[in-house]
This record gives C-alpha cells, structure tokens and sequence, in this order.
C-alpha cells in the first residue's frame, strides 16, 4: 500500500492518510484492550482493600496490583498517546506519516513487551509493582518486556519527529505548527527523556537479574526509575492538555486566548517538569534538603504555573468562543448552554475540574518537602495519582475516543443514551475513589497493603480509627461505579466499532465540528468575548481552595513528632 | 485561528497577552514565590525537618550496631513475639533495623526528649511508617539514615511498614512506646 493514498474527511475536512489512520485505531484500540484488562484488575484491588470483602488473598492482591499499575499506567496510555501524536503530526498537519515500517516496528515490540509482561506476572515470580524497586527482583524477562515496550514507544516518538520533518519539508501547512500539535510536541520530548531514563535504569537491572551485574544501588535506581516513573506521567499532562485543547476546537471553534501564553506554558513542561521526579525521594536518606526543595519545587513552580495557566485558558478559550457565538449574558450562561449531554464535552470538563482541584492541589502539596513526611507511601499517594491519571488524562482520551470514533472510523456511536451518561458515572466513581484514598492515606494507611486489620501477625497489631474502614468500604464502592463506567465506555466504543452504523462519506448531522470561530466573531460587541468573567471566577475559587489546603497541610504537620 | 490549525499571524509572539492571563499568570507567579519561600522557612522555623545525614553502610555491620545497642540498654522483653524492649537514655542514640519482616527491637522512648535514630534495612526496601503520628520515611539497604525524633505525646505507637517488601509486607509491625 503506498503511502500517498488518503480521503479527506466529510466532516472535518481533514486528510487522513490510509497508513496513518490504520495506526492510529490500531494503537487506540489496543490502548483500549490494556484499559480494560487493567480496570478489571483494578476492580480486584478495591474489592480486596474493602476490608469487609477482602476478595483476594494476599500473593494475589499483590500480583494483581502489579498488573492494575502496569496495565493502565503504562501500556494503555502509552498507545493511546502514540496515536495522538499521529494524529496531531499526520493528521492536523495534512501529511503522510514518516516510514511507517518503522512505526509497525514500534507497534509490533509494544505489543510484544505488553503482552509479555502481563504473561511473566501472572506466572507469579515477578509481583514486584510497578517500581520493581532493587533489590527485590523480578524475572529477567519481566524488565526485558517493559525495555522491548519502551524501546516500541521511542520509535513511535521518532516517527512522529520524522513526520513534522516531513509536514515542514512538503509545505503540507503554513507559519507555525498548530497549537495542538505544539503541545504534543513537548509531549513527545518528554517522552524521549522518560523512555532514555528508563533504558538507564532497566537495562542494568535486567543484566543485574541475568547476574551480568553484581549490584544496583538502591539510591541510584529510586533517582533514575523515578525519571522514568514520573516524567511518564508527564507525558500524560502534556497530552492531555493538548486533547483538552483539541475539544475545545472542535466542540466550540475555539482558538487560544493568546498563542503565546498557551505555548510558553508548554514549552515550560519541557523546562520544569522534569526536575518534579525528585518528589519521590523526598523521605529518602542521602539526597540533601537543597536538592529536594530546588526540585520539588520544579524550580519556584514553574511547572506548577504552567498547568495553572492551561487551567485558565483552556475554559477560558471555551467561554470566549461561546462568547463570541453570543452566549453573553452573565457569568456562566456560557458554561450552560454547553453540551452536557456531548460525552465529548462532559468527559473533557470533568476530566479539567478533576485533575486541577483533585490532582494538581494534592499534587503540589504533597510535594512540598516537610508535608510529604505526612504523606510517603500512604494511600494518599493513589488517591492523588488517581485524580491526576484516571480522571484526568483517561476521562480527557475517552472524550476524545467518542469524537474520533465517527471521524476515523466512519461508524455512529451505539448506546448513545449510556454514552450520555458514561463520563458522568466514571467520574463520580472515579472521584469517590481519589478522595476516599486520600481520606484514608489522611488517617496513616499505608498503600500497597493487603490487610490493615493486621490478622496473622501474631497478636502485634495496630488499629487504625473506624473512619480508616469505612473510607476503605467507600473506595470499594466508588471503584464498581468507576468500573461500570469504564466497562460501558469500552462495550460503546468496541460496540460502536463492529456494530454502528456505518456513515459512509455522507456529511453527519448535526455537525460533529464547529466552524472555527472568526474574528469577526471574536471583534463583535467591542472584543468583549475576550473578558471571560465565569473563567476568572473559576480560577478564582480554585486559587481559594489551592492555598487554603496548602497551608491547612503545614498545620497538619505541626502537630507532629519533632523531626530534624 | 482554532487549537487545531496554525495561528492567524506568523509572528504570532508579539501579539500583546490579555489582561485577564496577564492578572492570573501574575498571581500564580507570585502564589510560586510564596510556596518556593514555604520550604526554607519551616527549616528556620518548623519543628518538622527531615535529616538527611547519611552513611554507607552494610547489613551485617549495621545489624551489630543494633545487637550492640540492644545489649546495652534492653529493660525487658515482651510482647507476642517477645522482642527485647530498649530504653536508651534520654536524648542519646537509638536504633532500628528493617527486615523481611519485621521492625526489630521495640523502642521505649520519654516524651519530650530528642533522640538521634539510626534506620536501615537488612534485606529489601521497606517503608518506616509511625502511626498514629503519621511519619513516614523510606528504608533503603546499605545507607544508615540519621536523623532525629522528638515524641510529643506518650502511648503506644506502631511502626507499619509502607513500602511493598513482598508477600509478608503486611505482617511487618513493631512498636515504639512513649512514657512519660
């Protein structure tokens, strides 16, 4: 098949090479397959925490908990986000996809390495978590796996380099890159830095568990895994912004507020992000305090300040096109007579509130260097990772799933009315999880614990207040709604893929994409649509909720031992 | 022009900002300053300040550390497990080893009194959590952590391990009792 053949969409007027758009289902389609293994396993892991169940024995609550983290921490939002650098390089810049041999390859080793890991795990002899933290070791093939995955993903960024070479080289577009495509840009750098500190560190260890080498240090490996661990997460921010952005077009026409705000902000990812890692050796010894502040701080929060400037103009983008489409009155009549029932729309909003009030605040406060005493390894820590991770960057791709289903796939959506109400159900469970654990990492639970009861140990026990229970049994529920929810987005969407309706190269009504709102839109009424009040409003109160936690925090912390 | 197409303007860096991100990035600018000055603060000021004194070390030279210390100063033993229980003198040094799994010896301490503690592992990484307190600090083999720890209210407290140490990490607990 060459790779010039392509058909312009009906709808959005995009062109879609063949090859790139195969890709791109390929890699959101297994995307979607790891969600829902490792939802699945997550349902486990609630279940077993919820005391008065305790589904799982131990061995197998650990295992399974290897499997969750792995499964959807890595492999499904891995190839979900390959295949939106395809889109934002191929599809949004009009271009072929660079050698898409080499993206096949790249395809092919994460397949394998996903596929590989799940299988050594479940043998048992790898139940090492997600961190496999030296010295503890795993079989040797379980590292080789996520290297083969990684090495996969890495390709995967150098086509999507290769591909803005191409765009630029062929004139496919003019000036800059557009603002989506800049953001999955810093993204893709990201990415490389992650992929590279994990090469360093993984490598090693697989040669160390051939017995190659005869010791990692155990500093060392906590520094490098942690460069791997959390910048991969960062991926994840600078992507999911970019898909917050992408919604906000096509639902709403909307441009940014200024091109040069929202692009310095990511540009500031690349810059900052990074030095956050260290956040995770706060309670480490050998590292010193100057090192951890510098570094937890990502230099003054500079990162901090660029996801906080995304959480302005994302919403205030949104409120100025539909401003400028006339929705003026009031603070929010903008924000009501968005679509609600669009599970595009709801599931972006969701995701937007959900991961700055519940993932950013906790974020930043638990990596203030004293407060993080309080915080280490307690349940807080998945509390705060489900917030920022699963409502965050998964709700933000599944909005975007429900828009490209019709576009790439040309096949209508089955179940509307569950599609309708599915970003609302994953939500709420998926805030009841968050704030639950949080709850319970509040009162000294510990993470990564099967029984906090502490049967078997022999009459040594502690117990942990009644509210540690029962904030573990709300967990337990709020993880079967968040499960439902996700089960149903997987069901409409796999469903969608076999059975919808196929749409053909008929235009699709009502308009799945908003005309890109003008100038003349934007001018109207003296450039009011620029005042953006509701969003101010919002950010205002988040500002309110921010300090207030943050300094409630360090009263929390006063009230402890004497540390020095 | 729209998220998903190149701007209007080719020189798209010297269009002036809106007054509403110029007030926000502001604000959060100034809300980083305070944040970054919140850290180096509570070190001047703060009671609660992580040591970061370090040493390298090896399982079998910190476990003879621990033997010696419990030798020196043990009152009595008890407990299901009958462990040693060690009441070092007041504001002098006290010890506690890590192991598969198990936090080994327990500690009696008096409220009020700084103690310089020595933690390490002997195995694995473990994960030193005192509860009700709620402090927590990681446990990495061969590096001896010093720090120090100031009790402030008496009873018993338990020390979890909060770091996954493989299929018995939930039975590990020891304790430190506080009096006055």
């Amino acid at each position: 098949m060459a790779n010039t053949t392509f058909r312009t969409c009906p709808d959005t007027g995009l062109k879609l090479f063949s090859t790139t758009e195969t890709l791109i289902k390929a890699n959101a389609v297994l995307g979607v397959v790891f969600l829902l293994i490792g939802g699945t396993y997550g349902l486990f892991v609630g279940l077993t925490r919820w005391q008065a169940v305790h589904l799982l024995n131990a061995q197998d609550f650990y295992m399974v908990l290897t499997l969750h983290g792995l499964n959807v921490l890595i492999f499904w939002l891995i190839f979900f986000e390959i295949a939106v650098l395809y889109f934002a390089s191929s599809v949004l810049l009009g271009c072929r996809l660079a050698t898409p041999k080499w993206a096949w390859t790249g395809f092919a080793l994460m397949l394998i390495g996903a596929v590989m890991n799940n299988v050594i795990v479940l043998q048992g002899n790898s139940t090492v978590m997600m961190t496999s933290y030296v010295p503890m070791a795993a079989d040797p093939l379980f590292y080789l796996s996520l290297i083969l995955f990684a090495v996969g993903a890495l390709i995967g960024c150098f086509v999507f380099f290769g591909t803005l070479v191409v765009a630029k080289a062929e004139k496919s577009y003019e000036g800059s890159v557009p603002l989506v495509t800049f953001g999955a840009i810093t993204a893709a750098i990201i990415a490389v830095f992650t992929i590279v500190s994990g090469a360093i560190i993984l490598i090693p260890t697989y040669l160390w568990s051939i017995g190659v080498v005869s010791e990692i240090n155990t500093l060392a490996y906590r520094l490098i895994w942690w460069g791997f661990g959390h910048s991969s997460q960062q991926i994840n921010v600078a992507a999911h912004v970019s898909v917050w952005y992408v919604i906000a077009a096509v639902l709403f026409g909307a441009r940014p507020l200024s091109e040069k705000v929202s692009r310095t902000a990511f540009l500031m990812y690349i810059l900052f992000l990074q030095l956050a890692s260290v956040h995770h050796l706060l309670v480490d010894p050998g590292t010193s305090s100057n090192f951890k502040m510098f570094n937890t701080s990502y230099a003054m929060y500079l990162a901090v300040m660029a996801s906080m400037v995304h959480g302005l103009t994302v919403p205030g983008a949104i409120e100025a096109a539909q401003r400028a489409r006339g929705h003026r009155d009031g603070m929010f009549t903008w924000l009501r007579k968005a679509p609600w029932g669009n599970p595009t729309f709801s599931g972006m909003f969701i995701s937007l509130v959900g991961f700055g009030f519940l993932g950013g605040i906790t974020g930043v406060v638990m990596g203030a260097e004293q407060i993080n005493i309080l915080i280490h390894n307690t349940l807080y820590v998945p509390g705060h990772f489900h917030a920022t991770v699963v409502l965050g960057t998964t709700l933000a791709f599944m909005a975007l799933t429900y828009w490209l289903v019709p576009v790439l796939f040309r096949r209508e959506l089955i179940l509307k009315g569950l599609a309708r109400w599915q970003p609302y159900l994953f939500g709420l469970g998926m805030t009841g999880v968050s704030l639950f654990l949080m709850g319970a990492g509040t009162l000294g639970v510990p993470r990564r614990h099967w029984d906090i009861g502490f049967a078997g140990t022999g009459g040594i026990t502690h117990e942990f207040p009644a509210a540690a229970y029962t904030m573990l049994a709300l967990n337990g529920m709020s993880v079967i709604l968040a499960v439902i929810g996700g089960a149903a987005f997987c069901v409409i969407i796999v469903g969608s893929l076999l059975f919808g309706k196929k749409l053909g190269n008929e235009k699709i009504s009502p308009p799945i994409i908003a005309q890109p709102v003008t100038d003349e839109e934007y001018n109207a009424d003296g450039g009011s649509a620029y005042a953006i009040p509701g969003t101010m409003a919002l950010a205002m109160i988040f500002f309110v909720s921010f300090a207030l936690y943050y300094f409630i925090n360090w009263k929390y912390l006063a009230e402890t031992w004497g540390i020095a | 022009m729209s998220n998903l197409l190149p701007p209007a303007t080719k020189i798209w860096w010297n269009e002036p900002i809106h007054r509403n991100e110029l007030i926000w990035i502001s604000l959060v600018f100034v809300w980083g300053l305070i944040m970054t000055f919140m850290m180096p603060y509570w070190h001047v000021v703060g009671k609660q300040n992580l040591g970061t004194e370090t040493y390298k070390s090896t399982p079998a030279e910190f476990q003879l550390k621990v033997q010696e210390f419990v030798d020196k100063f043990t009152v009595r033993n008890e407990g299901p497990r009958n462990y040693p229980v060690v009441a070092p003198p007041a504001g002098g040094d006290v010890y506690m080893l890590a192991r598969l799994w198990e936090w080994w010896p327990i500690l009696e301490l008096k409220k009020g009194e700084t103690y310089r503690f020595h933690l390490s592992s002997l195995d694995w990484q473990h994960g030193f959590s005192l509860q009700p307190a709620n402090i927590n600090i990681q446990v990495v083999p061969d590096h001896e952590h010093v720090f120090s720890l100031t009790p402030n209210a008496t009873g018993e407290y338990s020390v979890i391990c909060n770091e996954f140490c493989g299929v018995g990490h939930h039975l590990m607990i020891g304790k430190i009792l506080v009096v006055e």
